[in-house]
């Protein structure tokens, strides 16, 4: 114990040591850096366990998947140079670039395989492993009702072929291998050094960019990995992730030239931003919807008519355009357009109609519902602690005011709120979901019976869950998006979630970055940006 | 002195105990666990998850193996943190926690013993009053004001000095940080001393060095003052608790890498075994400090002995 | 250890301070006096201020969202990020964080003046082990205490009070303590028990109104330090439930709109200093005026 201890105060004061030099020869350095506000300190720099877009931006500048993001989001061949699909679309072959380690070890198809059953081991603990239930026997062996990992569909073929088995057709399954939890691991290094592998004095990355530092709560520290096999390219050489989580100050750092760029900047400060800088304000649609479930299993909401009187009285321009004020898009579906290639999604009925006789038609709902000045709906509308959240609960509870609901708002932080929505402890409440992976599916499967806690409305419709498992299977991609479509319908009359706004992402970015290309993943791997003088 | 000293030690053993024992148990009694996220794991995962932390053994089991744990220098892993444990976060966290409270309290000390001084000498005069008012603005601007102000000011404006960052714990980034810490205890103890200070002033030993001709500045650093930052001495133990709350908004937005923010967001993340490691150390830090001013107090003020 | 916490507090004020003494000696403090008059101004206006205005406390006014101060429309301190007037508001705020400082600061002053004349008249064991639990109480870091009962049991106004008040009493505990502490071995309390007098008439006749001095300013000076605790669970995101407010919650919306919407913060932080102020002033009044020392 005392050992460990006294090694654990090594380490750290050879971090400090570390950072007091790094920032010491700061000044003399004209190499390029990059410094960014991250909007989020990391929790690790493990894949397997990553779970927040903060650490997906460290995290995916280290380390590069089968396919990886290109400058514009795009999927591009990343560790696989090239690969085949079986006509059923459940048999991909890989063939893995000729590249290595930033250690100079060969990155080979065992490490792939490595690292697919670590993530679905149950003993990992990983909490995004249901991401690659799309691989075979995954869940299975990842809810322990299945033993052996030699029964995941990911097979070596040799050191630079990789055979991956899906459980079903996806096809976003090349998008999804972009997604952190389908990063490789180097099976040499944790064969070598246990969990302490992912240590910044230990980590070994294929990408771009390897995390040399990282002090808690100051910053992480990357530098270029010459070892990259595309490093002439890369033109930044090193990379400060900055926590920046109090994102006013951020803003304010900025300002001051502080930072190059701040994710996520504080939506208080847009109308200055707007004005004073509009080159470096960067907004843009962004796959991700803000909504707000109706607890379905409990009355009078398990009543169609209440939850649609209940979405069609909200004026989301009002919303979007003066509240929010950061180009929100009003939300008229679960799904945003253009996610994937699903085109159009399925708008509710009433989206062009007047909001007047919106008003006036959820009056009529609400009265056949039972509900009228002698007897007006009372019910809760929860949101969790965020200034945003807030000001679109007033705004969406004064809205309910005319059709005679009385909302009684209520704010709890982070925690509570979402555990009370994932007990059913709610009548209404603000929920948000950003897509994993850019198809449609990946939005409503929420909605799905089997889905569980993270369908906290509880909608469960037969229909819609037939609609859904049949688009699981369906390799024709425009019949997929018709039935998907067909099941975002029958989600939009029924009316569980409520959907307010399409997300947009918020960045500032200064003119001195080039390559900044804005796009709905809000992924801009570094590799791809350079810092003019 | 001896033995007061080694009883007070004596004593401290079970009152951490028990504060361990309050605060673990008050953690979770709080609704919502370290893994209730914006997007709800499925339940076999979430099941992986507690038992990777042993979180699926009873309350009482789990208070046990903390305890022990805790007994061995174990502080356990960071929930939240995960490549970190709580021990390592601690390690790093309190340096910087301390140079910036610590400069505060002593900033607070010396500033504030020398306004209260003045105000006192000068006792109702425009002096007085304008030295109290600037004080007291102190009190009554509260920090989460207070600091983005001051950024707003130095920082953007002005642009003479960092608005956030650590820096390494460089001068640059402390003077900020520590200014808006130490205002309101400024205030709090340039007021302590002018009312001491009056009250000693009027004393009969202060009254008889005066008749014996020493000049005014002399009365009042040698032979008044000693009196005079008694209560000030005594306010040191509630300043350090103050400092201590005071710090965690600071710390916030000044993006400090200090204890002081994982105990708040530990609080919120339901990182339990952070919150834990943070209360340990404020505890010891609290207990530590009341023990030194006691001492103190006891070295300053004949009166006091210690049986 | 015993005596010396006694020789920390205050010294107590003769048999029967003359509370008129005091009252002449507090008139003759103009900040003190000054100080009365605003607070008092104050509190008028939390009460009365929202009716001047045509507005009610939570009307959208969706075309004047976040607007500067305007008499046309008769939002004197401008509106907020939803639309909603700042006068009525801040007033309402000031409503509720004026009460949650009485409040809050009543109960710790029954706890503390309660559980502090028990140890200090019972003295003995009884004595010791109730200011070991004082001690043990503090050490802990209180803003832990208030974070975890604000979570614990959800939000509600009433528990804001009642969770800080549970905490602020330690130190009035301590301070009735080492007065009644030495009060109870005093001339005219010995002179009563010899009389016949019973405990509880002891306590109530002689050393309860002996206490008020102390008990009183450091209340005065428990409100603004109340109401700044409560300012700081707002920042935390900890504050009252909308559509209540306090200045707390004002203050901590607007600074984080500070440049775009100075009149946000100005205004809730006007009233919130001034508050501040005056009670601050009238603590160190009454202070002066209740010490029996000649100054």
């Amino acid at each position: 114990m005392t050992n460990q201890l006294m090694s654990t105060r090594q380490t750290v004061i050879g971090l400090l040591t570390a950072g007091a030099l790094g920032l010491s020869s700061l000044g003399s350095l004209v190499a390029a850096e990059l410094r960014i506000g991250n909007a989020g300190e990391p929790d690790t720099l493990d894949p397997h366990h990553a779970s927040g877009t903060w650490e997906n931006r460290i995290i995916g500048d280290m380390f590069m998947g089968l396919t990886t993001e290109a400058a514009d989001a795009s999927v591009i061949p990343g560790a696989a140079e090239s690969w085949t699909v079986s006509d059923d679309g459940l048999v991909y072959t890989f063939t893995l670039r000729d590249h290595t380690w930033s250690d100079g070890q060969p990155v080979t198809s065992g490490d792939f395989v490595f690292a697919m059953r670590r993530l679905l081991e149950p003993e990992t603990a990983a909490e995004y492993a249901s991401i690659m239930y799309t691989l075979k026997n995954a869940k299975a062996l990842n809810e322990a009702s299945m033993d052996g990992m030699e029964n995941l569909g990911v097979k070596a073929i040799d050191d630079k072929t990789l055979e991956i088995t899906l459980e079903y057709p996806a096809p976003y399954f090349i998008e999804q291998l972009t997604h952190y939890t389908a990063f490789p691991i180097p099976e040499h290094k944790v064969d070598e050094l246990g969990e302490d592998w992912v240590k910044p004095e230990n980590i070994v990355a294929n990408g771009a960019y390897v995390v040399t530092e990282w002090v808690p709560n100051t910053h992480v520290r990357a530098e270029k990995n010459e070892a990259f096999y595309d490093a002439a390219n890369v033109t930044i050489d090193s990379i400060m992730y900055y926590p920046a989580e109090e994102r006013n100050a951020a803003t304010k750092q900025f300002r001051a030239g502080e930072l190059d760029m701040q994710y996520d900047f504080a939506s208080e400060q847009i109308d200055w931003l707007r004005e004073n800088m509009p080159d470096e304000t960067r907004i843009s649609p962004y796959l991700g919807i803000y909504y707000y479930p109706i607890n379905t299993r409990k009355p009078p909401f398990d009543n169609v008519d209440v939850r649609q009187a209940l979405a069609m009285s909200i004026d989301r321009e009002a919303i979007t355009d003066k509240v929010l004020k950061t180009g929100e898009i009003a939300a008229y579906s679960f799904v945003p357009p253009n996610a994937g290639d699903y085109g159009e999604p399925a708008y509710v009925d009433w989206k062009d109609a007047p909001y007047e006789d919106r008003v006036a038609k959820a009056r009529e709902l609400l009265a056949g519902a039972g509900f009228g000045p002698d007897k007006p709906l009372e019910l809760q509308l929860r949101y969790n602690t965020s200034e945003n959240h807030k000001k679109v609960a007033i705004a969406v509870a004064a809205m309910w005011k005319q059709i005679g609901v009385q909302a009684e708002l209520f704010n709890a932080e982070v925690k509570v709120h979402y555990n009370d929505l994932q007990q059913g402890n709610f009548d209404i409440a603000r929920a948000g979901w950003i897509a994993d992976y850019n198809d449609p599916q990946n939005f409503l499967y929420l909605m799905e019976t089997d889905t569980g806690p993270l369908n906290y409305a509880g909608f469960s419709s037969s229909e819609f869950d037939g609609l859904m498992n049949q688009a699981d299977v369906e390799t024709d991609a425009a019949k997929r998006n018709d039935l998907m479509r067909q099941a975002e319908a029958i989600a939009m009359a029924e009316m569980p979630y409520v959907p307010i706004h399409y997300y947009v992402s918020k960045d500032l970015v200064s003119t001195k970055i080039q390559g900044y290309v804005e796009n709905t993943k809000n992924i801009h791997r570094t590799r791809f940006l350079s810092l003019a003088e | 002195m001896a033995t007061f000293l080694f009883r007070r030690l004596l004593i401290s053993i079970p009152t951490l105990l028990i504060i361990i024992t309050i605060a673990f148990f008050m953690m979770r009694i709080a609704p919502g666990g370290p893994f209730d996220e914006e997007r709800a794991l499925p339940p076999q995962i979430e099941k992986n998850m507690l038992a990777a932390y042993d979180l699926d053994q009873p309350l009482v089991v789990q208070y046990w193996r903390y305890l022990t744990g805790v007994l061995q220098g174990d502080f356990g892993p960071s929930f939240k943190y995960r490549d970190f444990t709580v021990a390592e976060l601690l390690i790093t966290g309190f340096p910087p926690s301390l140079k910036v409270g610590g400069i505060a309290i002593l900033l607070a000390i010396v500033v504030g013993i020398t306004m209260g001084t003045i105000a006192a000498v000068r006792q109702n005069s425009g002096v007085d009053h304008a030295v109290m008012a600037t004080a007291m603005t102190g009190i009554a601007v509260p920090n989460f004001v207070m600091a983005p102000l001051l950024t707003l000011i130095f920082g953007v404006f002005l642009g003479v000095l960092p608005v956030a960052g650590w820096g390494g714990g460089s001068v640059r980034n402390l003077i900020l940080p520590v200014i808006a810490l130490a205002l309101p205890q400024i205030a709090y103890i340039a007021r302590l001393t002018r009312g001491s200070m009056i009250e000693t002033l009027g004393a009969d030993h202060i009254r008889t060095a005066r008749a014996k001709g020493l000049s005014e500045r002399l009365v009042v650093t040698r032979h008044a003052l000693q009196g005079a930052i008694l209560p000030v001495v005594s306010y040191l133990g509630p300043a350090a608790a103050q400092l201590i709350s005071g710090s965690l908004v600071i710390e916030q937005i000044f993006g400090i890498p200090g204890i002081g923010r994982y105990f708040i967001q530990g609080a919120l993340n339901r990182d339990y075994t952070l919150v834990m490691g943070t209360v340990i150390v404020y505890a010891l830090l609290i207990l530590i400090l009341n023990l030194i001013v006691d001492l103190l107090y006891s070295l300053l003020d004949p009166r006091v002995q210690h049986k | 250890m015993t005596d010396m916490a006694e020789l920390r507090q205050v010294e107590p004020g003769g048999a029967a301070a003359p509370s008129a003494r005091a009252w002449r000696r507090l008139k003759r403090n103009k900040a003190a006096m000054a100080s009365m008059v605003i607070l008092a101004v104050v509190a008028v206006l939390t009460i009365i201020a929202p009716m001047l205005s045509p507005h009610p406390i939570d009307e959208i006014y969706w075309d004047r969202i976040q607007a500067p101060p305007d008499f046309a429309n008769a939002h004197w301190f401008g509106t907020d990020g939803n639309g909603r007037d700042l006068f009525v508001r801040t007033f309402h705020g000031g409503r509720i964080s004026l009460m949650v400082g009485l409040l809050a600061t009543l109960v710790s002053l029954v706890i503390g003046v309660t559980y502090g004349a028990i140890a200090g008249y019972v003295g003995g064991r009884t004595d010791d082990l109730m200011m070991r639990i004082v001690d043990i109480i503090y050490a802990l870091p209180f803003m832990f205490f208030v974070i975890i009962l604000m979570v614990v049991f959800g939000r509600h106004i009433f528990l804001i009070f009642v969770a800080i008040g549970a905490v602020e009493w330690l130190t009035m505990a301590r301070i009735v303590r080492g007065q009644t502490l030495s009060l109870k071995n005093r001339e005219f309390v010995m002179a009563a028990r010899a009389a016949g007098a019973t405990d509880v008439q002891i306590i109530r006749r002689h050393i309860i109104p002996n206490l008020m001095g102390p008990v009183i300013v450091y209340m005065t000076l428990t409100i603004p330090q109340v109401i700044l605790i409560e300012s700081l669970l707002s920042f935390l995101g900890l504050g009252v439930q909308e559509p209540l407010t306090s200045w707390g919650v004002l203050i901590s919306e607007g600074a984080e709109t500070m440049e775009a919407a100075p009149w946000m913060l100005v205004f809730p932080s006007i009233f919130l200093a001034l508050t501040l102020f005056c009670f601050n002033f009238i603590g160190d009044g009454l202070r002066d005026a209740l010490d029996p020392r000649d100054r």
